[in-house]
């Protein structure tokens, strides 16, 4: 069947199964690879997208039911302030290593930033914990979000 | 793609090229030149190249080895540009494909490439510096010892006078290439590259979500793969309804893999052959996951099917009852020694199997067309891959190209190559290109784990405190016909504390298992560092010494010991030891709350030297929260790039303690328990904590710096667990139910 997805402000379609997980129509139909697989089970947030500006796991998502909520990705935010200002932060401290998690991980800092603009270590763990970093580079992640939004680092 | 047609494919095709091919001293360097070249075919050779400069300056840097987040595509070609001397924003960055004979061995293991590199690769810089120069001196009519560089210029020093990298290039095609060793490096003093905060070369496209990883391979007219294989390691397909998933839409093909049931165990860990296996190939992977899921499989009755983590621990502990198969150093007289000393101690401690758990799930891309096979493959070891293909294909090695993907995470997983024996066979049989990708599931089945082991420790102080005798029974495990340790599962004759202590007994058994092994970040070191610098802390405790002291006490008072490769710096840990204790605050510790505690460890692997003291807090339900670790490190002269290094251990020492906290794989029936993070956790971010991390610069060549980093943390933590609660840690995982009030 065909869906018209709304995915970084532009409308896409894809001719998928009703079933199929939102992450695997923008990755293999769509061709938007930024977004990641890496539990199918929304317990490693590398699959995380902004559902109407919600962090989502996009594994879990059935393309059935996004309707048209406006989806962005990785792939939109540069376009988008706070991710904009995220994705700076995340270069300038070189956040990653292996760098799988990452787009994930940046999708989580901006809208934790959307809605928090300047969030506390204990805001900052509420809202980045579903996201696993096999390289563990937390202590990066973290002083990127602070940087990103205005404060002292450590 | 020779490396010439790729240098035709980066600058363009209307420019003409001349490679110059360097070979001195086993030294390899091309110099590719852009521009108005009167180029003889003769002249043009698929290149062993690492340098080319385009007439606007830009300079190409090839990085030779696979990136899996351990820097190495950034750190490399730092080495180079800084002998050339350019600027860094100049460079660009091509990745090497699989071609050993322009760059030797090309792999991301053991910490090598900062060893293996150090020299040579500065010296690829130096040379191609010393050409410009030399096009330079004889343009201008002087020597080259008149002439210097500055930053991508060639500058007379009399006069002042400048030639661009890029305007000179084309002359160099005219130059006989120095003798590598004749040149003389920078001063150290003088770096503008190495030793500067350099962000990994793709970060842009990591925080951008462009197409980089293995997963994100894309071929025209491409198909996507997902592949069954029987949760015992090697069972036969039996049955698998076929015909239920080609029912399912978009599935192309689903085949049974016959396989080799006996390949997974031959040679170690590039010898595994395609085990048994279904196949489904759909126009999407959810479509081949959907078909995957209808395959009902059967699998054949296995040999292996009764192996059991539980059967493994009675197995341990009967050996531990009887006689020991065989002995692996006996200095001094052990028995006599512990019935002199005034204190002694007896523990048994064992570690489970554990998973690499790569956030990127084991794929690879593949295409064979005419005979040939193309593979993109995140990889970290792609000519024993390649080798491993030909053979299970039939196929010849230079029929096989591989260009290495980088990894989402390597941890020593990517270092065995079944995922893409796997893609390559199931795109010959398809007949077009197919990715194929494990699942998660797939992923913690099918891994080649850390091997767990149990170790039975006696040991003696005397009536001084000094530890005299030690004695260890290592049962481990077997997976092979000739008895020898599983890969990663054996233990050097020299470990540590052997050769400091005067009486010492190393024995080993092996616990026959057909499970598949292999390394995982420090391999051996990070089970070993536990079990023994665990011990060593109860030995100080026994001689009621301060344990920071006891360790440096019990490194005597040698610079080294031992011969090379077994030797150890003495005097360099010693300085780690003394480094941490500073840092850390470590004399005050007595001033900390109640249920609150400092430990410390230090380990010797990968050529760096590593001292950590952890201070952890336990409340009264067992929960450990690890409040800061430190780390004190002698890697030697120079940090390469301090942006890479720092990550890595920081990011060692959380995976390090996150494995002691909360992992292990356990099997039942033969098959592996675990399938996800959900009952295979990985560490968050909100238990995660501050590393700081002290570089001790010392006169010794620098060395690696992705693996040496994690074997303390997990005894540093267990040692600061006991600090704090009084009870000691002798088996992983930590669970709170050992640490309740």
């Amino acid at each position: 069947m065909a869906y018209t997805l709304n995915v970084n402000g532009k409308a896409l379609s894809a001719d998928v199964d009703g079933d199929t997980p939102l992450l695997w129509v923008l990755r293999d139909t769509l061709g938007l690879v930024g977004t990641k697989y890496g539990c199918g089970v929304a317990a490693c947030g590398a699959c995380t997208v902004h559902v109407d500006g919600q962090p989502m796991r996009s594994c879990q998502i059935p393309v059935e039911a996004v309707g048209k909520s406006k989806i962005s990705t990785i792939e939109g935010m540069s376009k988008n302030a706070v991710g904009k200002r995220v994705q700076a932060a995340w270069m300038e401290l070189d956040v990653a290593q292996c760098g799988y998690c990452q787009a994930g991980q940046i999708m989580s800092a901006t809208a934790l930033l959307t809605q928090t603009p300047r969030p506390t270590d204990a805001q900052i763990d509420e809202a980045m914990n579903g996201n696993l970093c096999r390289c563990a580079t937390y202590v990066r992640i973290r002083a990127a979000i602070k940087r990103a939004s205005g404060q002292k680092e450590a | 793609m020779t490396y010439h047609d790729k240098v035709l494919k980066v600058f363009g095709a209307n420019r003409r090229e001349v490679l110059v091919s360097v070979g001195a001293g086993g030294l390899t360097l091309g110099f590719s030149l852009a521009g108005k070249a009167q180029a003889q075919d003769d002249a043009v050779k698929p290149l062993n190249a690492y340098v080319s400069v385009a007439p606007n300056g830009t300079v190409t840097i090839t990085a030779k080895n696979p990136e899996v987040g351990q820097g190495v595509k950034t750190m490399l070609p730092m080495l180079i540009a800084e002998e050339l001397d350019v600027a860094w924003e100049n460079v660009r960055i091509e990745q090497a494909d699989n071609d050993p004979k322009a760059f030797g061995r090309q792999f991301a293991g053991g910490s090598m490439a900062t060893p293996l590199h150090w020299d040579e690769l500065r010296r690829v810089g130096a040379v191609a510096r010393a050409m410009l120069i030399q096009a330079a001196a004889t343009a201008w009519n002087c020597g080259p010892g008149d002439c210097t560089t500055d930053t991508g210029a060639v500058i007379h020093k009399a006069s002042g006078k400048k030639r661009t990298y890029g305007s000179l290039a084309l002359a160099c095609a005219n130059i006989t290439p120095p003798d590598p060793k004749s040149l003389t490096l920078k001063d150290p003093k003088a770096y503008r590259i190495l030793g500067k905060f350099t962000p990994q070369y793709d970060v842009a496209k990591i925080v951008n979500g462009e197409p980089l990883f293995g997963i994100d391979v894309r071929r025209p007219g491409m198909l996507y793969a997902s592949i069954v294989k029987a949760p015992v390691f090697g069972a036969k397909v039996a049955s698998a309804d076929l015909d239920a998933a080609r029912s399912v839409k978009g599935v192309k093909k689903a085949f049974v893999i016959e396989g080799d049931p006996n390949g997974l165990f031959p040679q170690g860990m590039t010898g595994q052959g395609l085990l048994p296996a279904v196949v489904v190939v759909a126009d999407s992977w959810w479509a081949a996951r959907k078909g995957r899921d209808r395959l009902n499989v059967k699998w054949a009755d296995h040999p292996t099917a009764k192996l059991s983590t539980r059967g493994f621990d009675e197995q341990a502990a009967a050996f531990n009852a009887g006689t020991p198969q065989r002995n692996a150093r006996n200095d001094g007289d052990v028995a006599a020694a512990l019935k002199a000393s005034a204190r002694t101690v007896e523990a048994a401690y064992s570690y489970p199997f554990i998973s690499h758990a790569n956030l990127e799930p084991q794929n690879c891309t593949a295409e064979f067309r005419d005979g040939k096979l193309e593979i993109w493959a995140p990889t970290q070891n792609p000519e024993p891959g390649r080798q491993l293909t030909a053979k299970t294909l039939g196929l010849k090695p230079e029929d096989i190209t591989i260009h290495m993907i980088r990894g989402g995470g390597g941890f020593g997983r990517r270092l065995a190559n079944d995922y893409m024996v796997e893609a390559a066979w199931v795109a010959r049989e398809v007949g077009a290109p197919v990715k194929l990708l494990w699942t998660r599931e797939d992923d913690m089945a099918h891994d080649h784990y850390r091997p767990g082991g149990y170790h039975f420790f006696k040991g003696g102080v005397d009536a001084d405190g000094a530890l005299i005798a030690l004695q260890d029974h290592f049962v481990s495990f077997t997976n092979n016909t000739e008895g020898q340790p599983s890969p990663s599962a054996g233990m050097a004759a020299s470990e540590f504390p052997a050769r400091f202590v005067p009486n010492v007994k190393y024995d080993v058994s092996m616990i026959p298992a057909q499970i598949p092994t292999g390394p995982l970040r420090a391999p051996g070191s990070n089970a070993l560092s536990f079990v023994f610098q665990s011990f060593i802390d109860e030995m100080a405790h026994a001689a009621s010494a301060d344990p920071l002291a006891f360790q440096i006490r019990l490194l005597g008072t040698q610079d080294t010991v031992g011969e090379a490769p077994a030797r150890y710096g003495a005097a360099r840990m010693r300085g780690v030891l003394k480094a941490v204790g500073e840092m850390s605050g470590w004399a005050s510790r007595g001033k900390l709350p109640k249920g609150e505690g400092m430990g410390v460890a230090c380990y010797y692997s990968h050529q760096g030297y590593f001292a950590e003291v952890a201070h952890v807090a336990v409340d009264k339900d067992g929960a450990v929260k690890v409040r800061k670790v430190w780390v004190a490190a002698d890697v030697g002269s120079q940090i390469i790039n301090p942006a890479g290094a720092l990550n890595q251990v920081q990011g060692s020492v959380l995976d390090g303690v996150s494995g002691a906290l909360h992992q292990a794989i356990t099997f039942e029936n033969g098959a592996t328990v675990q399938s996800n993070f959900t009952d295979y956790p990985l560490m968050r971010i909100a238990e995660s904590f501050p590393v700081e991390v002290k570089f001790l610069k010392t006169d010794f060549p620098p060395t690696g710096l992705g693996e040496p980093a994690l074997p303390p943390a997990l005894p540093a933590l267990t040692n600061a667990i006991f600090a704090a609660t009084g009870k000691r840690i002798r088996s992983l995982p930590v669970t709170p139910d050992m640490l309740k009030a």
